[in-house]
């Protein structure tokens, strides 16, 4: 394999993994405020990105034609949007059965995931066909070697990359991040220090959904195609990378997603037989890596489960 | 002539009359079958089906000719393949049907191959087009009208190695559907001998990312890439072959002959290329005369693609109940020596499995958002040019 063809796959393998980073963090901020699995946040992802890819319509029928300004509205109303939806989905179908097993927590979700998947297909026109999503950043590109670097992969990689800083930075040094680490760790006591625990829930929920849109609208520029269904697979790798980065850390769930892009193109390229074994292979060094470290690659500081 | 000549003359006229109108109250009256599904997603395919079978029928109840008075038996398979097990054994026991047009689902006319065996019942499958139905038994009952995937990979090996391609990556689903594709291009490819494969990739139906195979398949440097598959990860893979800066020529198969896959790509789905069996209704031989007669009818759904050949079916039906008699085993003799019958369809030969070895096929390749026949394009013509010519 020549140099500029291994380029050409670490770059498939960063932008992959970024999406399912993106996606990964969100279930772990749900899990280390409430300890739950919410398994409708690949759905949710979808539904920001018809929502983006509606608002882009909305725009082109209004007569904007700037690139740019089209971006930031349909990112801005589709994380805000979603944001909003997690906020619902916390309040009201999350919160309530907090005393309730975590297992009810995990089956309402994967059904409300259900609802939000096949609404998008029934609701939105033409919801069963896949779907164009523009191409808004600039399709520059440059060809060394055998190597296809495009402009439009690094913008939408800083862009992942400034986002998961951003979010370390609001997690680390602000008082928001203080109180949502406090309520991860404890929260009986978090709330004797006069923290609002529901509003801190509701605000990490926003937080994660918003991630979901943006990984969505992301996927939606790098693919230049979405369909209801992309969720569904985020979702579930998203899951894993969060599970075998360990549940409850932000740096585990990067990892784990970064991880698994990294599995799945190796197991593309360099596996003998057919590439239709990829998610086999990925899937199945998931579980070793599950069985080797059960709590997941990077630890929970403080961990309550015996 | 005196009083008795009189009464003589009348007791002839109303012998005369007697007999005539008993001629007419004699002929025998002939149960057919239709088997297709009338409900669920595909119902629109089925219920246009059902309505040319139909149309054959009536047409021939009103030929004065006939011998028969045929009556239609229709049952609805649901595309459901338990379903169609239960229907089709319901319709081949009841031993007053003679034989039937069946099915347009390859999932239930695959399901039901065996049952129609079992009861000696002789069917013409109508719609599916799975090879397997004619060809995985040879049963002397089941019988084909329209063509097999076999038949658009031939068509399809045939027009990659006259454009001049030499190179091809095959990247199919790993369902039967897509297998099929594979196995069946890669055969009809090798025995040109004028093109090789030089890669082929399985991929999951539902897959979102091809970054990975395609940047394999980009390293290999085809010309063309052929793909298996349905729309959904037909866009997905033209789309992301683009983001690659991959310019090989996309070929694929009946699986994403669909407006849907103009309307996912927009402008990267021109010179795409793609087979199918059958034509448009109205290219076909007795396309023009099909539609007039369907529209006289007054139905309430138009055929569809297939209704032509469920038509074609079922007047092959009624022409060999004609000529033998309603007899379910010498139905099957006389459908076992059909060879350059005409129809509707074209000319129709069934081979020793029953399959008809001369179906249409109709060559697409995709000019300015539409699906346009390959020998009317601008590709054809010259006046365009695919990528590598």
């Amino acid at each position: 394999m020549n140099v500029g063809l291994f380029a050409q796959y670490v770059m498939n393998g960063l932008m992959l993994g970024m999406m399912y980073a993106l996606v990964a963090v969100g279930f772990t901020l749900f899990f280390g405020v409430l300890n739950i699995i919410k398994f409708s946040h690949g759905d949710v992802l979808t539904v920001g990105a018809f929502t983006a890819l509606a608002v882009f319509s909305g725009l082109h029928a209004l007569g904007f034609s700037s690139q740019w300004l089209d971006l930031v509205v349909m990112l801005a109303i589709a994380t805000l949007a979603m944001a909003a939806l997690g906020m619902l989905i916390a309040r009201y179908l999350v919160m309530p059965l907090r005393s309730a097993p975590a297992l009810n927590t995990l089956l309402i979700t994967l059904m409300l995931g259900t609802v939000l998947r096949e609404s998008v297909r029934l609701f939105y026109p033409q919801g069963a066909n896949p779907k164009p999503f523009p191409a808004l950043l600039p399709r520059n590109s440059i060809d060394i070697g055998s190597f296809n670097l495009r402009l439009d992969n690094v913008l939408m990689l800083t862009a992942g990359v400034a986002v998961i800083v951003g979010l370390q930075f609001l997690l680390n040094h602000t008082k928001l991040g203080l109180a949502i680490r406090a309520v991860a760790q404890d929260e009986e006591t978090a709330r004797t220090m006069g923290i609002d625990f529901t509003a801190i829930v509701l605000i990490t929920f926003a937080i994660g959904s918003g991630l979901a849109a943006f990984a969505g609208v992301m996927n939606g520029l790098y693919y230049n195609e979405i369909n209801f269904g992309i969720g569904l697979y985020l979702g579930v790798v998203g899951f894993s990378a969060a599970i075998i980065g360990g549940l409850g850390s932000i740096y585990g769930a990067i990892l784990g997603g970064f991880l698994f892009a990294g599995l799945q193109t190796i197991g593309t390229v360099l596996l003998p037989f057919a590439s239709a074994y990829k998610d086999v292979f990925a899937f199945a060094v998931v579980i070793a890596i599950m069985a080797w470290r059960p709590t997941g690659l990077i630890q929970e500081k403080i961990s309550e489960r015996v | 002539m005196g009083k008795t000549g009189k009464i003589i003359t009348a007791g002839l006229l109303v012998a005369v009359l007697a007999f005539a109108a008993g001629a007419a109250n004699a002929k025998d009256k002939v149960k057919v079958g239709f088997i297709g599904p009338l409900t669920g997603g595909v119902s629109v395919n089925g219920i246009g089906g059902r309505n040319s079978a139909d149309l054959a029928v009536r047409l021939r109840n009103m030929d004065q000719n006939a011998k028969y008075e045929y009556e239609l038996v229709v049952l609805d398979d649901e595309c459901k393949p338990n379903v169609a097990v239960q229907v089709a054994t319901k319709m081949a026991a009841d031993k007053d049907i003679i034989a039937a047009a069946t099915h347009y689902c390859s999932a239930t006319a695959i399901a039901t191959v065996d049952t129609y065996h079992k009861f000696g019942f002789p069917v013409i499958v109508w719609g599916a087009v799975l090879p397997d139905i004619t060809y995985r038994n040879k049963y002397a009952e089941v019988h084909r009208v329209n063509g097999t995937m076999i038949n658009q990979n031939d068509a399809n090996a045939e027009l990659i190695s006259q454009l001049g391609y030499k190179t091809v990556a095959v990247i199919h689903d790993t369902t039967d559907y897509g297998k099929g594709h594979n196995e069946y291009f890669s055969k009809a490819l090798a025995k040109i001998g004028k093109a090789k494969i030089v890669g082929t990739f399985g991929v999951t139906a539902d897959q979102q990312d091809f970054t990975a195979e395609l940047t394999q398949v980009k390293a290999l440097n085809p010309d063309v890439i052929y793909f298996g598959g349905l729309t959904p990860i037909g866009v997905r893979i033209r789309a992301q072959m683009d983001k690659l800066g991959i310019k090989a020529v996309f070929d694929g198969t009946s699986g994403i002959v669909s407006d849907a896959f103009i309307q996912g790509l927009g402008p990267l789905a021109e010179g795409t290329l793609a087979f199918r069996e059958g034509a448009p209704t109205e290219k076909l031989p007795g396309g023009k005369f099909f539609m007039e007669k369907y529209n006289a009818q007054k139905y309430d759904n138009p055929p569809e693609a297939y209704g032509a050949f469920a038509y074609a079916a079922m007047d092959m039906i009624l022409d060999t109940i004609e000529k033998v008699g309603p007899d379910r085993k010498k139905v099957i003799d006389a459908l076992g020596n059909v060879k350059d019958r005409d129809s509707i369809v074209g000319k129709i030969t069934f081979d020793d499995h029953g399959q008809n070895t001369v179906p249409v096929i109709t060559k697409y390749v995709i000019q300015d958002g539409k699906f346009v026949e390959w020998e009317a394009s601008e590709y054809a013509s010259g006046k365009r040019k695919l990528p590598g010519q």
